[in-house]
């Protein structure tokens, strides 16, 4: 995935400007920086959620040899490519199964018995199995909080896309729940491309192997600095990354 | 001590408004248990509705609530579903669409009435029929339906929704599989609400549904509806008093009955998919 | 973030959208058609008066003579005025203490009691109140004054009907000035009664009256239990006891035989009452707003 230019604004207010990275298959890119510069903006260009707020977005994501931005792009089609998790676990009202069966159904998977396997398999993947199989049919929301957000990762994951982008997904957890759904975004390096925005530099630190850096200048959101995780921490090469990397600003 | 006063005051207002309700609720059932029999449900009325039964009322009253219903509700549920998830890009036209919605749901019913009479009795050439007086009730019905289901959409959380765009799945799955089931209880209030004005209804009826207390063979007859009855019995029957509280008991139960029917239906067909309180 | 139009996609989601945006501009249109069509049939009435140039002799004449062609409205204009105000004099009063008592005196099970019941009787059809004014209060204000079947009787049965609704739009109101005024009032050692009456009552006053308007649209749009008990006798409210009829009986009463400029006055007395209760719903969503504006609670 390659993200030239992009440019994101609300109204006449731009948020995010002159943003561009490479995302590289099978690595975990973790995006930092303070709160309100644009991070979650752009992880929502990737895809297309911008188009249902009032967003203007200008630039190009080329995915798959395709500017991902076009408007002919089918958008339902590019989210079952690329899923989503959110800051806070949002498990649909319906039980556990269906939570995993509605995305299958509605992407056309007809066969119950694959639709079943299916669902088997990302529960294994996702550790939940052990924990629910014998109350599929109870209700998602019963399910405490890191359950909830591990029930997340694998309904996106059921749909097997190619890229999971993710929004804090840690930061409503508590510090246990916290780390068993760390390590299973760790579980994922190497098999999906991940992008996952966070605001603990640590965790950021442990799973990422790219990072990127963005800081607030003049009111708008700018990428600083990009490049491996390990380079960005150790050897940062602008004074603005390595003031936030050692916790002296922001 | 002027705090205790006070105090007894407001209790003692309270006590007031509980007797005198429990005097009306009290009246309608003793004297309508003492008319009250079985056959009373089943047979036609005799000599002016003073003697005999109300079946054939019962029976137009279901036509008219049923009418009412079966065009109301979808049309009520596909307006709310509108205002609430597709109307954002169009602000103008959802305001003009939300407040037209609430004058039309102050409009007094004898208004609707004199409207039934004009557009559906005559200028559709309906006449007097179940029809004209269940498509009248529909219209008087909807507005207050409309903006019960929208409110209700309305505060269902806002993540599913983005949960199910992410997902990629068409807005329309979503609201049949998501939105719908969750706004359940606010469809419920306001099908309870409609079926408790409908079935009361008796202004609206009076020149739409008319008058006639025989049997109806198609809802394109004339009919009866129970309120109506009620009006005619205590108003233009002498001594069909005890008779009209018998059909006040009836029509009081007959709404709460259909209230918790129509609220079990509705937990039924959303029990399979649906977990929220 | 509710999704936006331009987000959607999907074929069914277009037509889906379209199909619903047809049925909303329908329900829209409804109103059109209400009043076109109020208006087409009061038209022979109205373009009466404006060829005889006497726009408001309905307003002057003293009677209602629809076979002499006399429509003189002022009587039950007034009367229906009369019977509305009488009954949110008796009703107000009464229902806002029930509120207080539902929301700071009554313990929780007697609340829920208390509502049910208030709920319970605000389902109620009209025609039940009628026939039970009809056979209990007119017959005690008739041994008292006759014939009973009065203004008072009217405004007795209509009370009793808004009672329920104000009483329980009011204890929504209260309850959403929450706690946290009451506490605040707790702690500078008020009286329970300065606190209800000096506190909560002015916080919650623009929903409070928010309902009592729909309440007061509700009575004025009332038809069966006024006709049932105020008499119909068309002159003007002298006094308490006197028979009269309101705008909306005089519809469910004479529309069943009214022919030509006798119906379409009935069409046009039909919209002028449409007019009253317009005025009063825009006065409900003006006072709630503004409530709301000027940082009210609630």
């Amino acid at each position: 995935m390659r993200v030239r230019d992009l440019e994101v604004g609300y109204g006449d207010k731009t948020v995010l400007s002159q943003v561009s990275l490479d995302i590289y298959k099978g690595c975990i890119t973790a995006l930092i920086g303070p709160s309100g510069c644009g991070k979650t903006s752009f992880l929502s260009t990737l895809n297309r959620l911008t188009d249902h707020s009032d967003a203007r977005v200008a630039g190009q994501i080329l995915f798959d040899g395709q500017d991902l931005l076009r408007d002919s792009v089918d958008t339902l089609g590019l989210r079952r490519r690329i899923g989503m998790i959110f800051q806070r676990p949002n498990p649909f009202p319906l039980s556990i199964r269906r939570n995993l069966e509605l995305p299958l159904k509605e992407h056309g998977i007809r066969d119950r018995q694959v639709r079943y396997r299916k669902i088997e398999k990302v529960l294994k993947d996702v550790g939940l199995w052990e924990e629910v199989s014998d109350r599929l049919d109870a209700s998602a929301l019963a399910l405490s909080g890191g359950q909830q957000q591990r029930l997340c990762i694998a309904r996106a994951l059921v749909l097997e896309p190619e890229v999971l982008l993710m929004d804090e997904p840690c930061s409503a957890l508590d510090p246990i729940s916290s780390g068993i759904v760390e390590e299973l975004i760790l579980r994922l390096r190497g098999r999906y491309t991940v992008v996952i925005v966070t605001h603990n530099l640590a965790q950021a630190r442990r799973v990422a192997n790219y990072a990127g850096f963005f800081w607030m200048t003049e009111r708008v959101g700018k990428l600083i600095e990009f490049g491996l995780c390990r380079h960005l921490f150790e050897a940062p090469r602008h004074a603005l990354t390595a003031a936030y990397v050692s916790g002296a600003r922001g | 001590m002027v705090d205790r006063l006070f105090g007894w005051l407001m209790s003692g207002c309270a006590a007031l408004v509980v007797s005198l309700l429990l005097w009306v609720l009290g009246d309608v059932l003793i004297e309508g248990v003492a008319h009250f029999s079985w056959s009373f449900l089943f047979t036609e009325p005799e000599d002016s509705g003073r003697s005999g039964g109300i079946a054939p009322i019962l029976v137009s009253t279901l036509w008219i609530l049923s009418i009412a219903l079966v065009t109301a509700l979808p049309l009520g549920l596909g307006v709310a579903v509108w205002l609430s998830e597709f109307a954002a890009g169009r602000r103008r036209f959802s305001d003009i669409a939300r407040v037209t919605l609430d004058i039309l749901a102050g409009v007094p019913s004898i208004v609707y009435g004199l409207f039934g009479n004009a557009f559906f009795s005559i200028y559709l050439g309906l006449g007097f029929s179940l029809l004209s007086g269940g498509l009248t009730l529909a219209l008087m019905i909807l507005p207050v339906f409309v903006r019960t289901c929208e409110s209700g959409l309305r505060a269902v959380n806002d993540e599913w929704r983005r949960g199910a765009l992410a997902l990629g799945m068409a807005r329309s799955a979503a609201i049949w599989h998501i939105l719908l089931p969750a706004a359940r209880p606010a469809i419920g209030a306001g099908l309870v609400l409609g079926i408790g004005r409908a079935t009361a209804e008796t202004a609206a009826l009076v020149f739409t549904s008319g008058y006639v207390d025989r049997m109806p063979e198609s809802p394109l007859d004339s009919g009866r509806a129970l309120a109506v009855h009620i009006y005619d019995l205590s108003m233009n029957v002498t001594g069909g008093d005890s008779a009209a509280y018998a059909s006040a008991l009836v029509l009081v139960v007959l709404i709460v009955l259909l209230n918790t029917l129509a609220q079990s239906l509705l937990e039924d067909w959303f029990k399979r998919r649906v977990f929220v309180s | 973030m509710s999704w936006i139009a331009k987000g959607i996609v999907n074929r069914t989601d277009h037509r889906l959208s379209m199909m619903l945006a047809v049925l909303s501009a329908g329900a829209a249109l409804l109103l059109t058609l209400i009043v076109l069509f109020l208006i087409k049939e009061s038209w022979p009435f109205l373009s009466s008066r404006w060829h005889s140039g006497s726009w408001f002799d309905w307003l002057q004449y003293q009677g209602w003579y629809p076979q002499e062609n006399r429509f003189g409205m002022a009587p039950m204009l007034l009367a229906s005025l009369a019977v509305t105000l009488g009954a949110l004099i008796v009703a107000l009063p009464v229902g806002l203490a029930s509120a207080i008592y539902l929301q700071f005196y009554a313990n929780p099970k007697v609340a829920r009691t208390f509502r049910l019941l208030l709920t319970l009787l605000a389902g109620v059809p009209s025609v039940v109140f009628g026939l039970w004014g009809l056979t209990r209060i007119v017959p005690l204000i008739a041994l008292w004054q006759p014939p009973g079947a009065s203004l008072l009787a009217a405004i007795l049965v209509l009370s009793l009907m808004v009672l329920p609704t104000i009483a329980l739009t009011s204890a929504a109101a209260l309850a959403s000035v929450s706690g946290e005024l009451l506490h605040g009032g707790i702690a500078l050692g008020m009286r329970r009664k300065t606190q209800i009456l000096h506190i909560m009552l002015p916080a919650a006053r623009s929903n409070i009256f928010g309902g009592v308007l729909l309440a007061t649209a509700r009575a004025l749009g009332e038809t069966m239990a006024v006709l049932m008990v105020a008499g119909n006798v068309v002159q003007f409210p002298a006094g308490l006891f006197d028979p009269v009829r309101v705008l909306t009986a005089n519809i469910a009463l004479e529309m069943s035989y009214a022919m030509g400029d006798h119906r379409a006055s009935l069409f046009a007395s039909g919209l002028l009452l449409t007019a009253m209760v317009w005025l009063l719903s825009w006065g409900s969503y003006r006072v709630t707003r503004n409530g709301r504006e000027a940082g009210q609670y609630g």
